[in-house]
């Protein structure tokens, strides 16, 4: 499958301004950064405040240009302005915020927003609103206010008028940080449906590490530059690496971690719940064998 | 205090007046304003009142709202009863003469009550618009109504699409404004006592805040639209169009036949035995 976001050499700097508006020096955001995504793919990227994580991803759909480099959305090049709407719908964009990005007092008339926009044939408005309703299981609630929804349930309709667009890949800048745990999880289940189920790439900007150890492929960003781009296992069995840069390791990781450090002989990347209790629970039961 | 304003509230039914088309209701509640300014006579007010009551029965929408619509211009009502009380000049001899400066004449009381309920009939009745059509469907209405505009390069969809904005956004910065005070509150800020002066100083901490979020939201918001490809009303459609039926138009001319009715009471029976007529 052929890469849907190829970001190349990519270099972005803010300027730093004195009290009357001068330009006194310049940061740099990104710092020659090139990340592929191909199509599919449910791709995490991690990083601290102040890594540069979410001006990436702005670039993805020309949101931000890149100061040298290049970003190509499907061959296309975010620069060219002439293709910006087919970029935009290309690659949906969530925020972090769900009070935020929400535009109308209704949620189906919200999720119209973007096909609206498009001037799409208003019966094909009705029909695809209604399906991402669904997708994102917010179809009881169609016509509510947003304000009488909770934190998960406007992020989910946040989606649902992305993905009504039907793009063909969605980045998500830290959909979970605001939303208690309940939200949070529902999120995570709307996002691994989107993927496994309809076969739209992830691009999940997160801090989380449970999150991003459920994604299939997870870069870590540090001071602009990419520190790690691996599969999960691989990347939170580099504890020490990890910590150094700011970013913690998800709980099971760092249990094995420490049980290690005191002298057991145990894998270093048991990543997911499950294959650590089952690890646990036969180390244990094997153990009491022995003795016996 | 600020969860109880009810002026553009909407209220979801189903009755003829819920289901009528927005733009044929926007049309006929400004009949309805040049009707009560038309009615010069206390019989064209009871039958403005009249019309007015039955719309609400038909609409369904409780007493209560409509009480609770009319709290906030009360005090309104009262300036403009004691201004016509006291400054209206009649022809006979006045009811109340204190040393030739405060003057009530029979006149003034008339045209107080007159004006009083003028002014309640007309909250009342253009409240009904906002009850029963919800706000997407009024600001589609205004975009509709107003689109020959745009021929003068009047700024028609702007105005809609800040109008939508405005009414979303009105529950989130009431929630926000909620929790500001309560910050600042629990800072020691005292925002209930004090005289009038102390009382809107004290809300400074209160609003500059509000400001700050509020400037963040919207720049966050019009990442979002754009993210969402919006590029203005240029070549826009919608997903639920306006249509207007066979009530829509009946309904109209139900109104038009009021309105007849309404100017040929004024016409003959001008004073109905009541000493008064609008200046």
């Amino acid at each position: 499958m052929g890469d849907i976001i190829k970001a190349e050499n990519i270099i972005f700097e803010y300027p730093v301004l004195d009290e009357d508006g001068n330009e006194v020096s310049r940061t740099r955001v990104l710092d020659d950064v090139s990340l592929c995504v191909p199509e599919g793919q449910f791709l995490a990227v991690l990083g601290h405040n102040g890594s540069g994580k979410s001006t990436l991803a702005k670039h993805f759909n020309g949101i931000l240009l890149p100061m040298s480099g290049s970003v190509t959305v499907d061959g296309m090049d975010t620069k060219d302005e002439s293709r910006i709407y087919d970029i935009r719908q290309t690659v949906g964009m969530v925020f972090q915020n769900p009070d935020n990005q929400i535009v109308a007092t209704i949620v189906e008339e919200d999720a119209a927003f973007a096909l609206e926009n498009l001037g799409v044939e208003p019966k094909e408005i009705r029909r695809r609103v209604d399906e991402a309703l669904k997708t994102v299981d917010m179809y009881e609630y169609r016509e509510h206010s947003p304000h009488q929804l909770s934190g998960g349930q406007k992020q989910r309709v946040a989606i649902a008028g992305i993905i009504a667009m039907r793009p063909r890949c969605i980045v998500m800048d830290e959909p979970t940080a605001m939303l208690d745990p309940k939200g949070r999880k529902e999120i995570m289940k709307t996002i691994k449906l989107l993927n496994r189920e309809h076969g739209i790439t992830v691009v999940l900007i997160t801090h989380y590490m449970e999150e991003a150890a459920q994604a299939d492929r997870v870069v870590v960003i540090d001071k602009g530059k990419i520190l790690l781009d691996d599969v999960p296992k691989k990347i939170f069995s580099q504890v020490e690496l990890l910590r150094s840069v700011g970013l913690d390791v998800p709980q099971t990781i760092e249990l094995m971690y420490e049980l290690k450090k005191s002298g057991l002989d145990v894998p270093d990347d048991l990543l997911y719940e499950e294959e650590c209790a089952e690890y646990l629970f036969d180390m244990l039961t094997a153990d009491v064998g022995d003795k016996k | 205090m600020l969860k109880d304003i009810t002026i553009g509230q909407f209220f979801p039914g189903n009755s003829l007046i819920h289901r009528l088309d927005s733009r044929f209701k926007i049309i006929m509640d400004i009949a309805y304003v040049v009707m009560l300014f038309t009615a010069s006579n206390y019989l064209g007010l009871v039958a403005v009142g009249l019309f007015m009551i039955l719309l609400y029965i038909m609409s369904g929408v409780g007493l209560r709202l409509v009480l609770k619509s009319l709290r906030p211009i009360m005090p309104l009502i009262a300036i403009t009863c004691i201004l016509n009380l006291f400054f209206i000049r009649g022809s006979g001899e006045p009811l109340l003469n204190i040393g030739g400066v405060i003057m009530i004449y029979p006149e003034g009381i008339t045209t107080s009550i007159f004006m009083a309920v003028r002014i309640m009939f007309l909250i009342i009745g253009m409240s009904l618009l906002t009850y029963t059509t919800s706000p997407i469907e009024l600001t589609d209405a205004i975009e509709r109504l107003l689109s020959p505009l745009k021929k003068l390069h009047f700024p028609v969809h702007e105005l809609a699409m800040m109008m939508t904005i405005a009414l979303r956004f009105i529950p989130t910065l009431i929630e926000e404004t909620d929790k500001i005070m309560s910050a600042q509150k629990a800072r020691g800020a005292n925002l209930d006592t004090g005289g009038l002066m102390k009382k809107a100083k004290a809300l400074i901490p209160v609003m500059i805040p509000l400001f700050v979020s509020a400037f963040k939201r919207a720049n966050e918001l019009a990442l979002a639209m754009e993210c969402r490809c919006y590029r203005g009303g240029e070549g826009r459609t919608r997903m639920k169009q306006l249509h207007s039926g066979l009530k829509d138009y009946i309904a109209l001319a139900v109104m038009a036949l009021f309105f007849a009715e309404l100017i040929l009471l004024n016409i003959y029976i001008p004073y109905l035995g009541i000493p008064y007529m609008v200046p």
